[in-house]
C-alpha cells in the first residue's frame, strides 16, 4: 500500500504473513511552498502584498491569497500533505519501522489520529535527531502565531480557478497544520529503540532487522523475513564515506523482494563537486564583504559541511569569518552528534578512543569560530558580526530564522544564499522573495544512492524482484533523454504510486513446523530417491503465536475434552480416520501386463494415451487407466475383480 | 683484457662452478656477460680461450655438475654462444665436443634443469649469439635445434617464447644470407634446407586452428619483415600471402592483433614496390572484416604510410571515423534548432565532405562495440580520438581534413559525457546512458578538441567550442583531471583564436570570453581541492605569459579578483599550490598585472618581493622555494622594477638565502641567478658556436675592478666557491661552469687591455676554507684575492671529474670481478667494498 507520492519521503504499508507493517512515515513538506513565509520580525513588504483577485475582478479570495512577483501564495499557517489515510485502515497497522530521521516527520499524525495501537521501531539517533527536527518545526511555526487560517481556496470549485501551482496541488483537503509538542511527545513515546542487526520477532510470524544504511546517523534499511521469504526495504542509503557507519550491503542478499526508495533527488550532481562549489562560492562572497546564508536542517549534511569548512577556511584565509548556526535545537544537535560514537564511521569511532570529539565542529566552537544560538533574538544580536556565514532553517524558506535573513540580506548583491538541501526546489523556495538582488547558488548535496550505485548494488545483492516508486522507472521529466537516470534491472522493477496497492510477486509455499523429540523418534524415513527420504507424520498441529508445533504422535491419547462447552474450531481435535498408506513409484506397463496374464487375464490390449497408458481387459470389460499421478480401475460393479486388480497394481508400488 | 682481470679470472671460474659458494646475483652475471661481449669485440675469442683455459674448463665443468644453480648454467650457455660467434673459436669449441654437449640433446635440454625458464632462455640466447656463420647453421641442423626452437615458441614463459621466435627469424635470415639472397626464387624451391624447414613450419602454423600457433607464425613473419629488407623477403611474402589472406576470411579472424602488425609491417617495408596490389587488396579486406578494436590501429597505420593507393586511404579514414560517425548519427538532428547551431553546422559540413562522415552506413560491428558495455564503448572512443589526434599533425594526413565534423563530434562526445546531448535514436539513448559522467572519455575528447585548435575553423564554431569549454570549466561535476585537460584545451584554442586587425592581438569575441573565463577561474582558485587550485594557477601563468601585454587581457584580468586570489594562495597549505602561486604572481608582477591600482593593492604590490623572500627563507617545502628562485632569476633577467631599484642588494639577499638552502635544486637555481648577474655585470656569455660570425667584443659595461667589486659585494664568490665543493654533484658542476665563464670573461677583459691586477703581492688564503662548513658571514673579499684563487683552481680538471658518474670507479670490470669473488669469500682480508 503506497501512502506517499514522494519517493524520498516514503510511507508504505506491507502486509506480510498476517502482519501489517508500515515502512517509514515521511511527511511531504513541499506543500508549504504554496504559503507565504512566516516572518519572525514584522515585515512591511510581506504584510502589504496585494490580495489576489480573479480575472473578472472578483476579489472574494483577497484575504486568503496574496500576489507577489506574479506568484500567488496562501496567506495562512503553512500546512503539510499527509500520507494517504483512506487506502487502508491505519488502526490495523501492527508496527511502524523508521529508516531515518527525515522519514518520521508524519509520525504524530499517524500515531495520534488514526487509532494506531502498535509499536514503532527506530534506532536511538533516529529518534533523538527526529525529535530535534520535530521540535524545531513546531517551534518555528508556533512562535509566529497567525490569526488567520485559510480554507476557502481549498474548495474544489474554487481551486480550479486558481493559477498554477495552486490549481494543481493534490489532495489539498487533507492538508493539515503542524502538530503540537504534546503530540510529538506522545508519538515518540510509542517508539521502541533498536540496534543494528538486532532481530525483532513480530508475533512469531516474521522477524525484522535494521541494517546500517550509511546515509545519516542511525539510518537503517530493514529486512523483513519469515523462514522462507525475505523482503528487504532499502530507504535512504549511501555508499559515500561521510560521517555515518557504512552501509551494510551483504545482509541484503538473497531477497525475494527488494523495496527501493529514497534514492538521491539530484542524480546528476556529484556531492564532492557540490561541496567544492559550496566552498568556492562561500569564499568568493565573504572575500567581497558579503554574507552567506545556508538554509538547512539542523542535522545531517550540516555536520559534513562544517567539517569541510573546518579544513577549508584556514586554507582560504577565512579563519576570521564567523560561522553562525541558528536553530532552537542547534546546541542539542551539535552535542548529540558527538555522543553517538557507535553509530559513526570507523574513522570517527576511533577518535573517541583517543579521546577526541569525533566531529571537528567541537574545535570550531572552542575556538569561537562557530557560534550557535536558539534564535536571532537574544545573544545573537549582540554577537552578530558581518561578513559572516549563517546556517539556519527551514530549507523551504517559509518559516524559521532563515525568513529574517532573506528579508535582511536579499537586497544586496554582495550576499549569497547557498542551497544545500535537496528537498525543495530553490526557485519555488525563492518565489515570495522576488525581486531578489542577492546571489543564489544551488549546490544540492544529496549523498543518497544514485542510479549507477543502484545498479551496482542490485548486481551485488541480486534480489529476485525490485519494487520501487514509479518515479524511478522512467527518466526525470526535465531530462527525458537521460536513460541512465532510471533503474535498470532484470526483471524490470515493479512500480507503485500514491494510493496504489501492489501485490508483491512471491508465493508463500512452505511453512516451518517444529517437531517434538518424541515425535521425531517415532519417524522412520524411507529413501525414495538417492538423497531424499520420506516419512509420513500423523500428528495434531498446534499453532500459537504463528508458531506451529507437532507435539503428539498419538492423537487419541490426548486428554478427552469436555463436550459441553462450545469451543473454538481451532481447538477441536480432528477426527482421526484409519490412515491409508501413501504410495509411490511407477508401474512398468509391460511387466504389469505379464503379471495380469500370469493371473489368468487374457485378451489384454494396451493403448498409449497422452498422459500414460490404458490397459484394456476386453474379456472382463474392464479398463485400467495408468497415468503419472493416478491409476483408475474402471469395471462394472465387480468389486471382487477391482480389488484383485488393485492388489496387482499395488505390488508395483512402494507403500509407507 | 687487462692483467689484473686475467689474474682474477681463474678464481672467479672456480667460484662459479663451486656449488657450495653462494651464487652471485643475476645482475653480476649479466654485467660479466656484457664485459665478455666487449672483450670479444676487441680481440679474438680463440686467443682469449687459449690464454685462459679456465674458461673452457668452466664450460665443460658446468655440464658435469648436477646441483649447479640454473643462473650459472644459463650464464655458461650464453657465454659459450658469445665465444662461438667467431667461426674459428666455434671450430675450436667444436673440436672439444663442447658445443654439442651444451646445446645438443645430451646437454641441459634433457636434464631436470631444463624446467627452469632461465636455463631455456640461456640456451636460446646462447644459440642466438652463436648463429653468425654458415658452420653454425650446419651445427643447428645436425643437432635438431630448430625443432626445439619450434616447440619453445609456445613456451609457458613469455620471455622464452618471444626469444624463440626472434631466434627463428635470425636463423632464417642467416640461412638466406648464405643461400638465395642474390637471386630469390619466388617458389622458394631452391631455398636452403634450414629456411625451407622454418618456412614449412610457419606455413603449417598459419593454417592451424589454434590461435596461439597462428600468433606465433604471424609474429615470426612480422619480425622478419621488420628486420630484413632483402629481396628474398618479397619472395617470402609471395609464398605466404595466400595463407595470410585465408586468415582474413576466417570468422572470427584469429590473432587479429598480430595480423594487423604483420600487414602494417609488410606495407611499410621498402622491399615491396607500390605496385603490390595483392597486399592492398588484403588490407582492404582486413579493413572491412576486422572488429573495431583491431581495425583502428590498422587504419591509422595505413594512413601514416607515405605511399598507398588513394582508395585504400579513403577506406581507412572512413573506418577510423566510424565510431565518431555513429555518435554523430545517434545525436544529430538534421535541421538543428537555433540552440544547436554547432550540431546543425556539423551536419551541413558533413554534407560537403562526402564519403567521410555522411552517407556512411552504420557499421554493425562498431555499433555493437559501442553498445556492448561501458568499458568497450569508452575504450573504442578513447582509442579513436587518440588515433585521430596522432594523425592530425602529420603531413600525410587525409586531405581535405574534416575539421568541422570532427569538431562537431568532439563537442557531441563532451555533451554526451556531461549529459546534455539530445539523442535522436535508441543508439543515442544508450550512448547517453553509457557515457554520462565518463571521465576517461571526457579527458580524451578534451585532448582531441585541444588538438583540433590547430586547424582553421569558422569563427562561430570557435565560439561554440569556447562555450563548451567554459561549461566544462564551470560545471561542479568536472573532476580535477578533467578540469586540467579543459584548461589545456582552452589555452590551445585561445592561442589559435583568429586575430583581426581591428582588435588588439585577440579575436573580437575573446574579451567577453575572458571576462567569463576569469569568473570561472576565480571560483576554481577557491576550490577546496588542491589539484584544482594548482591547475587553475598554472593556467593563469600560461595566460599571462602569452597575453600579459594585451590591453584587453589585462583589462579583463584586473577587473576580476583573480590577481588577489593568486596572491592569497601564496599561503596555501599545499606546497604544490604555493609553488604555482609563486610562479603565477611572479609572472603577473613582471607584467605589471599584480593587482589593481588602488592604494590597498599598492601595498600588496610592493610587498610581493618581501613575501617571496619570506617564502624562500621560511617555507618548509622545497617546491615553493624553487619556484621563488625561478621567479627571481626571471625578474633579474627581465629587469623587474621591484628589484631594479637596488639590484645588488637584491642579489646579495637572494644568494645568501639560496646558499643556505637544504634543497640542492634551490642552490643550483641560485647559481643560475648568479650567472645572470655575472652576465649583466660583465657582459653576456660568448657564443660557443664555431660557425657564428665573430662579433667584435663590445666594450664592457664597466671596468673590471669595479665589476669584480660588485660581485664581491653580493658575496657571489663566497657562494660559488662553497658550491664548488657541494655534496650534490649538480651544484658543484653548475658552480664549476659559472667560475669557468667568469675566468673566460676576465681573460677577455685582459685581452682588451685592461690592467691586470697584480696578484703576486696578495697573500692567497687557503681556498680550501670554502669547502669547510662556514656559515658565518665574512667580510667582503678583495677582488685580487678572488682572482688569484680563480687562477689557482684546476677548474677543467674539476669539471671532468664531476662529469664522471659517481660510480665510475665501481663500474670497472676489475671491480666487478673483485665483487663477485668477495661474495664468494675468496678475497678474505681484502677490504674492497664497493657499497
Amino acid at each position: 500500500y503506497c501512502l506517499s507520492g514522494h519517493p524520498t519521503l516514503p510511507c508504505n504499508v506491507l502486509k506480510f504473513k498476517s502482519t501489517t507493517i508500515m515502512l517509514d512515515c515521511g511527511l511531504d513538506m513541499t506543500s508549504t511552498l504554496n504559503f507565504l513565509p512566516l516572518p519572525l520580525v514584522q515585515s512591511p513588504r510581506l504584510s502589504n502584498l496585494p490580495g489576489w483577485s480573479l480575472k473578472d475582478g472578483n476579489a472574494f479570495l483577497d484575504k486568503e491569497l496574496k500576489e507577489c512577483s506574479g506568484h500567488v501564495f496562501v496567506d495562512s499557517v503553512p500546512e503539510f500533505c499527509l500520507p494517504e489515510t483512506e487506502l487502508i485502515d491505519l488502526s490495523t497497522v501492527d508496527v511502524i519501522l523508521i529508516s531515518n530521521y527525515h522519514c518520521m516527520m508524519a509520525l504524530p499524525y499517524i500515531t495520534e489520529h488514526t487509532g494506531f495501537t502498535g509499536t514503532v521501531y527506530a534506532t536511538e539517533p533516529t529518534v533523538q535527531i527526529g525529535r530535534l527536527l520535530m521540535e524545531e518545526l513546531v517551534n518555528f511555526i508556533e512562535r509566529v502565531p497567525k490569526a488567520q487560517s485559510a480554507s476557502l481556496w481549498k474548495n474544489k470549485d474554487i481551486q480550479r480557478l486558481l493559477p498554477s501551482p495552486l490549481k494543481d496541488a493534490v489532495e489539498v483537503s487533507t492538508w493539515r497544520r503542524c502538530y503540537t509538542m504534546q503530540e510529538v511527545n506522545s508519538a515518540l513515546s510509542k517508539i521502541q529503540l533498536v540496534g543494528y542487526s538486532q532481530k525483532i520477532e513480530l508475533f512469531g510470524a516474521v522477524q525484522v532487522t535494521p541494517l546500517s544504511s550509511g546515509y545519516a546517523l542511525g539510518s537503517s534499511n530493514w529486512i523483513i523475513q519469515s523462514h522462507y521469504e525475505k523482503v528487504s526495504y532499502v530507504s535512504g542509503s549511501s555508499l559515500l564515506t561521510t560521517h555515518p557507519q557504512p552501509m551494510d550491503q551483504a545482509s541484503l542478499k538473497n531477497s525475494d523482494v527488494l523495496v527501493l526508495t529514497g534514492l538521491t533527488q539530484i542524480p546528476t550532481a556529484n556531492p564532492d563537486g557540490m561541496v567544492g562549489e559550496f566552498c568556492s562560492n562561500l569564499a568568493l562572497t565573504v572575500r567581497n564583504g558579503g554574507n552567506v546564508l545556508v538554509p538547512c536542517y539542523p542535522s545531517g549534511v550540516i555536520y559534513d559541511l562544517l567539517e569541510c569548512l573546518y579544513q577549508y577556511i584556514d586554507s582560504a584565509g577565512l579563519s576570521s569569518v564567523p560561522l553562525y548556526f541558528i536553530s532552537p535545537v542547534a546546541n542539542s544537535s551539535l552535542e548529540f552528534s558527538q555522543i553517538f560514537a557507535e553509530w559513526l564511521c570507523h574513522n570517527k569511532q576511533s577518535k573517541v578512543y583517543l579521546p577526541e570529539p569525533p566531529f571537528p565542529h567541537a574545535e570550531l566552537i572552542q575556538t569561537n569560530k562557530l557560534k550557535h544560538y536558539p534564535s536571532i533574538h537574544g545573544d545573537f544580536s549582540n554577537d552578530f558580526r558581518q561578513p559572516c556565514v549563517v546556517f539556519t532553517g527551514h530549507p523551504s524558506l517559509r518559516f524559521g530564522d532563515v525568513v529574517h535573513f532573506m528579508e535582511l540580506w536579499g537586497k544586496s548583491s554582495l550576499n549569497t544564499v547557498i542551497f544545500t538541501e535537496p528537498d525543495f526546489s530553490y526557485l519555488e523556495a525563492l518565489a515570495p522573495y522576488q525581486p531578489l538582488a542577492m546571489k543564489c547558488i544551488y549546490c544540492p548535496i544529496d549523498t543518497r544512492l544514485n542510479f549507477i550505485q543502484v545498479s551496482k548494488l542490485l548486481k551485488e545483492v541480486q534480489p529476485l524482484h525490485v519494487v520501487c516508486p514509479e518515479q524511478y522507472t522512467q527518466p526525470p521529466p526535465a531530462q527525458s533523454h537521460r536513460m541512465d537516470l532510471m533503474i535498470d534491472c532484470q526483471p524490470p522493477a515493479m512500480s507503485y504510486r500514491r494510493a496504489e496497492v501492489l501485490a508483491l510477486p512471491f508465493k508463500r509455499r512452505y511453512e516451518k513446523i517444529e517437531i517434538m523429540p518424541e515425535l521425531a523418534d517415532s519417524l522412520v524415513p524411507m529413501e525414495i530417491k538417492p538423497g531424499i527420504s520420506l516419512a509420513t507424520v500423523s500428528a495434531v498441529l498446534h499453532t500459537k503465536d504463528n508458531k506451529h508445533l507437532g507435539p503428539s504422535p498419538q492423537p487419541e491419547t490426548l486428554p478427552p475434552t469436555s463436550g459441553k462447552k462450545r469451543k473454538r474450531v481451532s481447538d477441536d481435535v480432528p477426527d482421526c480416520k484409519v490412515l491409508k498408506p501413501l504410495l509411490s513409484g511407477s508401474i512398468p506397463v509391460e511387466q504389469f501386463v505379464q503379471t495380469l496374464e500370469k493371473h489368468g487375464f487374457s485378451d489384454i490390449k494396451v493403448e498409449d494415451t497422452a498422459k500414460g497408458h490404458i490397459v484394456l481387459l476386453q474379456e472382463a470389460e474392464t479398463l485400467i487407466q495408468i497415468e503419472e499421478d493416478s491409476t483408475h480401475i474402471i469395471c462394472d460393479n465387480d468389486e471382487m475383480l477391482r480389488v484383485r486388480l488393485r492388489d496387482l497394481v499395488l505390488k508395483f508400488l512402494q507403500k509407507f | 683484457m687487462d692483467l689484473e682481470c686475467s689474474r682474477l679470472l681463474p678464481a672467479l671460474c672456480a667460484v662459479l662452478v663451486d656449488p657450495r659458494q653462494p651464487v652471485a646475483d643475476d645482475t653480476c652475471l649479466e654485467k660479466l656477460l656484457d664485459w665478455f661481449k666487449t672483450v670479444t669485440e676487441g680481440e679474438s675469442s680463440l686467443l682469449l680461450l687459449q690464454e685462459h683455459p679456465c674458461l673452457v674448463e668452466l664450460l665443460s665443468h658446468v655440464l658435469k655438475l648436477q646441483d649447479l644453480s640454473p643462473g650459472v648454467l644459463s650464464f655458461s650457455l650464453r657465454l659459450a654462444g658469445i665465444f662461438a660467434a667467431q667461426e674459428n673459436c666455434f671450430q675450436y669449441l667444436q673440436q672439444g665436443e663442447l658445443l654439442p654437449e651444451l646445446f645438443g640433446e645430451t646437454g641441459p635440454l634433457g636434464q631436470a634443469a631444463w624446467a627452469v625458464p632461465t636455463v631455456r632462455s640461456g640456451w636460446i640466447q646462447g644459440l642466438r649469439s652463436l648463429a653468425q656463420h654458415p658452420s653454425a647453421l650446419h651445427f643447428l641442423a645436425d643437432h635438431g635445434a630448430v625443432d626445439t626452437i619450434f616447440s619453445l615458441q609456445g613456451d609457458s614463459s613469455l620471455f622464452v617464447a618471444s626469444a624463440a621466435s626472434q631466434l627463428l627469424v635470425h636463423i632464417l635470415a642467416l640461412s638466406m644470407r648464405g643461400g638465395a639472397e642474390e637471386q630469390p626464387c619466388l617458389q622458394g624451391d631452391d631455398w636452403p634446407t634450414c629456411a625451407q624447414k622454418i618456412m614449412g613450419h610457419v606455413e603449417e602454423s598459419l593454417c592451424s586452428t589454434a590461435t596461439p600457433k597462428v600468433t606465433q607464425a604471424l609474429n615470426v613473419l612480422t619480425t622478419t619483415f621488420g628486420r630484413c629488407q632483402s629481396p628474398w623477403t618479397e619472395a617470402l611474402w609471395v609464398r605466404l600471402s595466400a595463407r595470410v589472406a585465408c586468415l582474413i576470411e576466417r570468422d572470427p579472424i584469429p590473432a587479429a592483433h598480430s595480423l594487423v602488425d604483420l600487414l602494417l609491417c609488410v606495407a611499410r617495408s621498402p622491399v615491396f614496390g607500390s605496385s603490390n596490389g595483392n597486399l592492398w587488396e588484403m588490407v582492404a579486406q582486413a579493413l572491412s572484416c576486422l572488429g573495431p578494436t583491431h581495425v583502428g590501429p590498422l587504419a591509422l597505420g595505413i594512413l601514416k604510410l607515405e605511399h598507398c593507393p588513394q582508395a585504400l586511404r579513403t577506406q581507412a579514414f572512413q573506418v577510423l571515423l566510424q565510431p565518431l560517425a555513429c555518435v554523430l548519427k545517434a545525436t544529430v538532428q538534421a535541421p538543428g534548432p537555433p540552440g544547436l547551431l554547432l550540431r546543425a553546422k556539423g551536419t551541413r559540413a558533413v554534407a560537403i565532405t562526402p564519403g567521410l562522415l555522411d552517407g556512411m552506413a552504420d557499421d554493425a560491428m562498431t555499433v555493437d562495440a559501442l553498445l556492448a558495455s561501458k568499458s568497450s564503448c569508452a575504450g573504442l572512443l578513447c582509442r579513436t580520438l587518440a588515433h585521430l589526434e596522432e594523425l592530425q599533425p602529420l603531413p600525410q594526413r587525409p586531405s581535405p581534413w574534416p575539421q568541422v565534423p570532427l569538431l562537431g563530434a568532439a563537442v557531441t562526445v563532451l555533451r554526451l559525457c556531461d549529459g546534455s546531448a539530445t539523442p535522436v535514436s535508441s543508439v543515442g539513448g544508450h550512448l547517453c546512458r553509457t557515457l554520462a559522467g565518463c571521465v576517461r572519455v571526457q579527458r580524451a575528447a578534451l585532448d582531441f578538441l585541444g588538438m583540433l585548435s590547430q586547424g582553421t575553423s569558422p569563427q562561430e564554431l570557435v565560439m561554440q567550442v569556447l562555450a563548451v569549454l567554459l561549461e566544462c570549466l564551470e560545471s561542479p561535476g568536472s573532476s580535477p583531471t578533467v578540469l586540467k585537460k579543459a584548461f589545456q584545451a582552452t589555452f590551445r584554442w585561445l592561442l589559435s583564436s583568429p586575430k583581426t586587425p581591428s582588435c588588439s592581438g585577440l579575436g573580437p569575441h575573446i574579451p567577453q570570453f575572458l571576462r567569463e573565463l576569469f569568473l570561472v577561474l576565480q571560483k576554481r582558485l577557491c576550490s577546496p581541492c588542491w589539484e584544482v587550485r594548482d591547475s587553475a594557477l598554472e593556467f593563469l601563468t600560461q595566460l599571462s605569459r602569452h597575453w600579459g601585454g594585451e590591453a584587453d587581457f589585462s583589462c579583463a584580468l584586473l577587473a576580476s579578483e583573480v590577481p588577489e586570489l593568486a596572491w592569497q594562495l601564496l599561503q596555501d597549505p599545499e606546497s604544490y599550490v604555493r609553488a604555482s602561486a609563486v610562479t603565477a604572481t611572479g609572472q603577473l608582477s613582471s607584467r605589471g598585472l599584480h593587482a589593481p591600482t588602488s592604494p590597498q593593492h599598492a601595498v600588496a604590490r610592493q610587498s610581493l618581493l618581501r613575501e617571496l623572500l619570506r617564502i624562500l627563507s621560511t617555507d618548509s617545502e622545497g617546491f615553493p622555494r624553487r619556484a621563488v628562485m625561478q621567479v627571481f632569476t626571471e625578474w633579474l633577467r627581465d629587469g623587474h622594477a621591484d628589484m631594479a631599484r637596488d639590484t645588488e642588494q637584491f642579489v646579495a639577499t637572494v644568494l645568501q638565502l639560496a646558499s643556505q638552502d637544504l634543497d640542492w635544486e634551490v642552490r643550483v637555481q641560485g647559481l643560475e641567478l648568479a650567472l645572470v648577474f655575472l652576465g649583466q655585470t660583465l657582459g653576456p656569455p660568448r657564443t660557443h658556436c664555431p660557425y657564428a660570425v665573430a662579433l667584435p667584443e663590445a666594450a664592457p659595461a664597466r671596468p673590471l675592478t669595479e665589476a669584480l667589486r660588485a660581485l664581491c659585494h653580493v658575496r657571489l664568490f663566497d657562494f660559488a666557491f662553497r658550491a664548488l665543493f657541494d655534496c650534490d654533484r649538480p651544484v658543484a658542476q653548475k658552480s664549476c661552469d659559472l667560475l669557468l665563464f667568469l675566468r673566460d670573461k676576465i681573460a677577455s677583459y685582459n685581452s682588451l687591455g685592461e690592467a691586470n691586477p697584480n696578484t703576486n703581492s696578495v697573500e692567497v688564503s687557503p681556498w680550501r676554507r670554502w669547502a669547510g662548513e662556514q656559515t658565518q658571514p665574512q667580510e667582503d673579499q678583495e677582488p685580487e684575492a678572488v682572482l688569484a684563487m680563480l687562477r689557482s683552481l684546476d677548474l677543467e680538471g674539476l669539471q671532468s671529474t664531476l662529469a664522471e658518474s659517481s660510480d665510475h670507479v665501481e663500474k670497472s670490470p676489475q671491480s666487478l670481478l673483485q665483487d663477485m669473488l668477495a661474495t664468494g669469500g675468496f678475497l678474505q682480508g681484502d677490504e674492497a667494498d664497493c657499497y
